[in-house]
C-alpha cells in the first residue's frame, strides 16, 4: 500500500505493537489448538473480523479528525432492519433493500455530521444521542421483533463464496484497500488527517474543516450500513437488538492499531491488523473453551496491553 | 506530468505579477516593487494602547529587525499585519496600494506570510503534503500522483538549500527542518514579505546558522524579511534596518551599522517610573531558600531568598525564569539544581512536595494554571489547605473552610458578592487575589510570584504592592518574577538577571537601573 521505502518503513515500525500482537497470537494460538490453523477456521476468522474491521475503517477516519462515532452499533442494526423490511415487502426487492440500508447508513451519518460539524455538538454528545435515537428506531421498525427470511438472493453477500473467498472478505479487503488509498493518497485524506492533527493550520490553509469531519461521518455511516448487510445476510435476519457494543468493538481495534484518539495520525490498514487482533483473541479463546465472561475480561486487559507496548515501541524508536 | 512544470508554485512562474522571484531570476524587477508600509498605526485594548502612531515600512531584499521590550507592542503589530487584529487608525499600504487586512487569509493572499515561534505544521503528514496543503487541486482530481508532488516538493526545498525527504511526517524532522518547511511553504505560496517571531528561540547553534544563510539567500532573491528577535547579536548580523518600539510608540528607527548594541538597549528600556509603588522598609532575617545551579552551569549564581525579602527575578520574555520557578517547585522535571530549605538539602519532585516544605507559586497564566475557573472562590482558596480541614473520615470541616476563607477574601479586598461564587465572575485582578490567597491561606514561607501584576488594572497592582511589602514584613520570603522592569526594581530588594536559562547577574536594586538589569538580560556582561 505504500510506494514510498521511508514511509513504508517508519509507519511499520510505528505500528510494530499491533503487527508483534498479531504474530505472538497466531503463534500462540498454532501451538495450543490444533484447530487454529486450519483453513475452515481461519477462514471463519477473517469472516467475524470483516465485519468490524470495515465498521473500523469509517472510524479511523472519524478518529484521525479527532472525532468520535458512538452510533455505528445502532446504525448497523438500524439499516439492517430498514432493508430487511424492504427486502420483506416483496419478492425481488432484495438489492433495492440493500441498496435503501446503504443509503440509510450515509444520511444518518450525514445527520451526525451535520449536528457535529455545524452545530458544533462535541462529537461524542452527537453520536451517543445518535447511539440512542438509531437504536430506537430499529425497535419502532421492527415493533421490537426480529425479521427472519432463510431465503433470498441477499444472502449471498454474508454466506457467497467467490473462488472459495466468503464474500464479506472479500467486500471487507476493496474497503480497506480503497480506503487506504483515499487517506494516504488523496486531497480529502491529507484533510482528515490536517483537521485533527492542526484544526488551525487546517484552516489557514483554506481547507474547509466543517465539511471534511462531515464526509468523515458521513463515511463512517455508511460503512456502518454496509456491515449492516452483511451481518442482515449471514444471519439471514434483522435484530433490533443486534450490534450492541460493536462501537466499542471498532474503537478498541482502531486503537489496538496504533492510531490515535487525539487524532492526527492513523491509518486503515492498522485498523484491520487491531481487528484481526480481536478477532484471533476471541477465535483462540473459543477454541480453547473459555468462558465467554472471562474472554471479557481478556479483552480488556489485552487492550491496554497492546497500547502500553506501542507506546514503549514508538518511544525506543 | 508533462505539464506539470508549468503549474507548480506560482513563484517560479517568472510572468505573474508581483510574486517572490527566487534566487537567479529576476531579481531587479522585485526589488524595486515589494514594499509593505504601515502608517500611523494605533491600537488600542481596553486599558492598554498597545501602538500609538507606529510608522513602520520594509522592502524587497532587505531583513528589518524588529525590537523592544516584553510588551513594547511587536506582537500586535505582528497580529495587525496577520489580519489577527485590525488597526483603531492609520493605514497598511502594499507595493503602493492602500489595502485592509481582515482576516488571515487576506494576509496569506497578500502576499505576507509569519513564521510563528509555534509552528503550523501538521504534525503527521508528510513535508510534501504540508507544503502543499489547500492547494492540492494544482495536482488535478482524485489521487495524488505522490511521486511527482515529493519531486516536486524536494526541488521546492532544495531551492532554499534544505536537503530532506519530504515523504518524512514533519512530526519525525528537527524544530529547525520544520522551520525550514514553514518557510518554504510560504515562499511556495508567493509570500513578498516574511515575518519571523522570535525564529532562534528554539534552535541550537548550528541550525541558526543554517537559518541565517537562508534568510540572507531569501533576502538577495528580493524577498522582504520583519525580524523579531530579543537576541541583539543576531540582528547586528543579519538585519540591515531596525525598529526599536517602546510602550507601543517607535523610538528609532535606522540602519543597522549606525546603532551600537549599548545604544539599541537605551532606546529600549527608560519606561517612566511614574507608576507610584507603596515604600518599602527592607527587614531581611536569616535564609530560607536557597537554589544552587545545576553542576554544569558554570555561569549561573545560586538565589538565595531570606526572610523578609523580595527576591526580584529579571529577564526577558523566554530566558526561562517561569520554566526554573516551576523546577524549583517540582512541577518540572528537575535540571538538577539543587535546592536547599532553611539551609536543608531537599529534594522536590513534586508540588505537593514543594507545598509540605512550604513554598507555594502563583503562576503566571491564572486561567490555566492558577485557578478552577468553574468552581467557588472558597473551593478554590481552600484547595491548599483540604488535607488540613478534613477530619478522619474524609469530611471537610466546613466553618473552618468558610472562617479561613472568609478571612483573606477580606483581607486581600477580593471583591465579590459572596465567596461562593464562581471565578469565572470575577475580574482579572480579583481571580489573581484568589491565587494570592491560595498560598497565603496555607501559611508557605516562601512564595514565588509569576507576573503577578500582568494585565491587571492599576488600583489592584497597587493593592499588590501593598500586600507584598506586608507580606515580607511579616517575614516571608518573596520571589517576585516581572517583565515590569520599574515594578521589578522598586518592589526588590535585590534582583537576579536571568539570559537563557542562567542567573547572570545578581543586582541591588537601590543601586541598579532599567539600563543595567537590560544590559544583563541581553547578555551583555561587560559593558563599557
Amino acid at each position: 500500500m505504500m510506494n514510498l521505502s521511508y514511509s513504508s518503513l517508519t509507519h511499520l515500525l510505528s505500528r510494530y505493537g499491533s503487527i508483534v500482537m498479531l504474530t505472538v497470537l497466531v503463534v500462540l494460538m498454532s501451538f495450543t489448538s490444533k484447530e487454529f490453523l486450519t483453513v475452515h477456521n481461519l477462514t471463519n476468522v477473517v469472516r467475524q473480523v470483516s465485519v468490524f474491521a470495515i465498521i473500523g475503517t469509517g472510524m479511523t477516519f472519524v478518529i484521525i479528525t479527532a472525532g468520535i462515532d458512538l452510533s455505528v452499533g445502532s446504525l448497523l442494526a438500524l439499516t439492517s432492519c430498514v432493508a430487511m423490511t424492504v427486502i420483506d415487502s416483496a419478492a425481488g426487492m432484495d438489492y433495492v433493500g440493500i441498496l435503501v440500508g446503504l443509503v440509510i447508513g450515509a444520511l444518518a451519518g450525514a445527520a451526525n455530521g451535520v449536528v457535529i460539524a455545524r452545530f458544533k455538538v462535541p462529537p461524542f454528545i452527537a453520536t451517543l444521542a445518535g447511539l440512542t435515537v438509531f437504536r430506537g428506531a430499529s425497535l419502532v421498525v421492527t415493533n421490537g421483533l426480529p425479521i427472519i427470511k432463510l431465503e433470498g438472493s441477499f444472502r449471498f453477500i454474508g454466506s457467497g463464496m467467490i473462488w472459495g473467498i466468503p464474500v464479506p472478505v472479500i467486500i471487507m479487503i476493496i474497503v480497506v484497500v480503497v480506503m487506504q488509498i483515499v487517506l494516504s493518497r488523496t486531497a480529502f485524506g491529507a484533510y482528515v488527517y490536517a483537521v485533527g492533527g492542526n484544526e488551525e493550520a487546517a484552516r489557514l490553509s483554506g481547507i474547509k474543516v466543517g465539511w471534511v469531519k462531515f464526509w468523515s461521518y458521513v463515511l463512517c455511516g455508511f460503512l456502518a450500513g454496509l456491515s449492516g448487510m452483511i451481518l442482515m445476510a449471514r444471519l439471514s435476519s434483522a435484530q433490533p437488538a443486534v450490534g450492541e457494543g460493536f462501537e466499542l468493538d471498532a474503537i478498541a481495534a482502531v486503537v489496538l492499531g496504533g492510531t490515535s484518539l487525539m487524532g492526527g495520525r492513523g491509518a486503515v490498514w492498522s485498523t484491520l491488523i487491531g481487528a484481526l487482533v480481536i478477532g484471533i483473541l476471541n477465535n483462540g479463546m473459543n477454541l480453547m473453551g473459555v468462558h465467554t465472561h472471562y474472554q471479557l475480561v481478556a479483552k480488556g486487559f489485552l487492550i491496554v496491553l497492546a497500547v502500553l507496548l506501542d507506546d514503549y515501541l514508538k518511544k525506543r524508536r | 506530468m508533462s505539464n506539470s512544470t508549468s503549474k507548480r508554485c506560482n513563484s517560479l512562474d517568472p510572468s505573474s505579477e508581483g510574486t517572490l522571484v527566487h534566487p537567479g531570476k529576476g531579481l531587479q524587477e522585485s526589488n524595486s516593487r515589494s514594499q509593505l508600509e504601515l502608517n500611523h498605526i494605533s491600537k488600542a485594548f481596553p486599558g492598554v494602547q498597545a501602538l500609538n502612531d507606529v510608522s513602520f515600512d520594509v522592502r524587497g531584499g532587505e531583513v528589518h529587525a524588529l525590537i523592544g521590550e516584553n510588551g513594547a507592542g511587536k506582537s500586535t503589530l505582528l497580529k495587525i499585519l496577520s489580519g489577527a487584529h485590525q488597526a483603531d487608525s492609520g493605514t497598511i499600504v502594499i507595493n503602493g496600494r492602500e489595502t485592509f487586512i481582515e482576516d488571515p487569509r487576506a494576509a496569506r493572499q497578500k502576499g505576507i506570510a509569519i513564521i510563528y515561534q509555534e509552528l503550523t505544521l501538521v504534525p503527521w503528514l508528510s513535508a510534501a503534503h504540508n507544503l502543499y496543503l489547500g492547494r492540492e487541486s494544482q495536482f488535478g482530481r482524485g489521487i495524488l500522483p505522490l511521486k511527482q508532488m515529493n519531486a516536486m516538493a524536494r526541488e521546492e526545498l532544495e531551492k532554499i538549500g534544505i536537503h530532506l525527504d519530504p515523504a518524512v511526517p514533519v512530526a519525525e524532522l528537527g524544530v529547525a527542518e520544520q522551520q525550514m518547511v514553514e518557510i518554504a511553504r510560504a515562499l511556495c505560496e508567493n509570500a513578498q514579505f516574511l515575518l519571523m517571531d522570535e525564529p532562534t528561540a528554539s534552535l541550537t547553534d548550528r541550525e541558526i546558522e543554517i537559518l541565517f544563510e537562508k534568510i540572507l539567500a531569501l533576502k538577495k532573491a528580493g524577498v522582504a524579511v520583519v525580524y523579531i528577535s530579543h537576541r541583539l547579536e543576531e540582528i547586528h548580523r543579519i538585519a540591515d534596518r531596525v525598529t526599536v518600539l517602546r510602550d507601543g510608540a517607535v523610538v528609532h528607527t535606522g540602519a543597522v551599522s549606525e546603532v551600537t548594541m549599548s545604544e539599541l538597549i537605551s532606546k529600549m528600556v527608560g519606561r517612566p517610573m511614574s507608576n507610584h509603588f507603596p515604600p518599602r522598609t527592607p527587614a531581611k532575617g536569616t535564609e530560607i531558600l536557597r537554589v544552587e545551579p545545576p553542576a554544569g552551569a558554570s555561569r549561573s549564581r545560586p538565589v538565595i531568598v531570606h526572610k523578609g525579602e523580595v527576591v526580584g527575578l529579571a529577564g526577558l520574555v523566554g530566558s526561562g525564569r517561569t520554566e526554573w520557578a516551576w523546577r524549583v517547585i517540582g512541577a518540572a522535571p528537575s535540571k538538577g539544581e539543587r535546592v536547599f530549605v532553611d539551609g536543608q538539602p531537599v529534594h522536590i519532585t513534586t508540588p505537593s512536595k514543594a507545598r509540605e516544605l512550604g513554598i507555594g507559586m502563583v503562576p503566571e497564566n491564572r486561567k490555566d494554571h492558577g485557578l478552577v475557573l468553574m468552581r467557588t472562590v472558597r473551593e478554590n482558596v481552600s484547595m491548599t489547605i483540604l488535607d488540613r480541614l478534613v477530619n478522619w473520615c474524609g469530611f471537610i470541616n466546613m466553618t473552618g473552610q468558610n472562617q479561613s476563607c472568609n478571612y483573606y477574601v477580606n483581607r486581600l479586598g477580593i471583591r465579590c458578592s459572596s465567596d461562593l461564587v464562581e471565578c469565572t465572575t470575577l475580574s482579572g485582578g480579583n481571580q489573581q487575589k484568589v491565587v494570592l490567597a491560595k498560598w497565603l491561606v496555607r501559611d508557605c514561607p516562601v512564595i514565588i510570584l509569576d507576573e503577578p501584576t500582568r494585565g491587571i488594572d492599576v488600583g489592584t497592582k497597587f493593592d499588590m504592592y501593598t500586600l507584598i511589602n506586608e507580606l515580607s514584613q511579616g517575614g516571608k520570603g518573596i520571589v517576585l518574577i516581572s517583565s515590569d522592569l520599574p515594578e521589578l526594581i522598586s518592589m526588590s530588594d535585590r534582583i537576579y538577571v536571568m539570559h537563557n536559562g542562567d542567573f547572570v547577574a545578581e543586582l541591588d536594586s537601590r543601586k541598579t537601573s532599567q539600563e543595567e538589569v537590560m544590559h544583563f538580560a541581553f547578555g551583555y556582561f561587560n559593558r563599557t
